[in-house]
């Protein structure tokens, strides 16, 4: 299934509306789509988690991959979940062992995403999850990385889509799923 | 306080939860054996045990919330407020939160640095359990407790993985509150390599 938004589940607009856009956040013109609101009500949280486990655990994935920082919150407990492992995804210098990189464009510059080596494995089944996409730039990273070791990817799993930064074209084909629509 | 002083004693999982952690030497600096808890996030077993066991601790403690130090403590905390069904509070780095935060200085061996929470996130008495994956000077874990009770919260314990056996029975309080340990750092094996 590609871009398979979970229209019909009565969760997501619990989970939606529980989402705070801050405007002018990290700076003016970017309306912030804050997830901690969705966190403080255990309900919202558990019923995201719910949704992606549901979609899941029968797809034999055998790694859960979570973009520092907001993709430690959520990918861990789908992991847990379905019994795979979970493999952060760094900024650079934070993981302490060998570890490969790949670089990706922000608005001025670039960053880089750090994964160690002999965490993900080739043939390993891999989900990646943040939670949001904007321009696709930070999961396109996360997808090299994971290939590059010889895992296949599956899908990207994000909370949020902007679908309007077109970040879903990024995916080196890759399926997005996602739960809630930004406009 | 240790897990295994603690009614965990000959638990079996400790032994895999400590076994599970990968030793590397002189890092970020010389001296330092970091405890790199990411190979226990490879084991999904061992990485079970652990919510397992906090869970079981705080599942009857009436937690309403808890509360993880970035970036670590925000793989252990979510899987155990939703467990027991408490809500998650991340403490970030300054600039990364948005809305109003009360931020909360602490001292590095070189200088400072500061964490913030939400002020929003907390209802004034609620009862917080507080989680990272490692606890050494205590500094971030004092702030934390700093944070936690000046925007309301009662701090109920601190909860890490891993900590430095000076927290054993008798040294076991940061600022007055319980901490709770599962392991000690793992030695550093040669043979390993």
């Amino acid at each position: 299934m590609s871009g398979n938004k979970e229209e019909e589940d009565p969760r997501i607009n619990g989970i939606k509306t529980k989402i705070r856009v801050v405007p002018d956040f990290p700076k003016k013109g970017i309306m912030f789509q804050d997830i901690t609101t969705v966190l403080l009500d255990p309900k919202a949280f558990k019923d995201t988690i719910d949704l992606f486990v549901e979609r899941y655990r029968d797809k034999n994935i055998s790694v859960v991959a979570g973009i520092e920082a907001r993709g430690f919150i959520f990918g861990p407990p789908i992991a847990l979940a379905i019994g795979a492992k979970f493999v952060p995804l760094r900024k650079p210098k934070k993981l302490p062992g060998e570890t490969i990189f790949e670089e990706y464009e922000l608005e001025y510059g670039n960053d880089r995403l750090e994964m160690h080596i002999g965490a993900v494995e080739a043939g390993d089944r891999a989900l990646v999850v943040d939670d949001l996409i904007a321009t696709g730039g930070t999961l396109c990273a996360a997808i090299n990385l994971l290939e590059r070791v010889g895992a296949e990817v599956v899908e990207c799993a994000c909370v949020i889509e902007l679908p309007e930064l077109k970040g879903r074209q990024r995916l080196k084909g890759k399926p997005l799923c996602m739960l809630v629509e930004y406009r | 306080m240790f897990a295994v002083e603690n009614g965990l004693q000959g638990d079996p999982r400790l032994k895999v939860i400590s076994d599970a952690i990968r030793v590397i030497p002189h890092f970020p600096k010389t001296g330092i054996m970091f405890q790199d808890i990411t190979t226990l996030l490879l084991d999904p077993v061992a990485f079970k045990h652990v919510i397992d066991i906090f869970v079981d601790r705080y599942k009857h403690m009436h937690i309403s919330l808890v509360a993880g130090v970035e970036a670590r403590g925000f793989i252990f905390g979510p899987p155990i407020a939703l467990a027991i069904g408490a809500k998650f509070v991340p403490l970030r780095k300054p600039g990364k939160l948005p809305g109003r935060v009360i931020s909360e200085e602490y001292e590095l061996e070189y200088g400072s640095d500061r964490l913030e929470i939400s002020v929003e996130a907390v209802k004034y008495d609620e009862r917080a359990l507080i989680i990272d994956d490692l606890v050494a000077t205590g500094g971030t874990l004092s702030a934390s407790i700093n944070l936690l009770e000046r925007a309301g919260a009662e701090v109920v314990e601190c909860a890490c993985v891993v900590g430095v056996p000076k927290f054993k029975e008798g040294q076991c309080k940061l600022k007055g509150k319980p901490l709770y340990v599962l392991v000690e750092p793992s030695q550093f094996d040669e043979l390993a390599l």
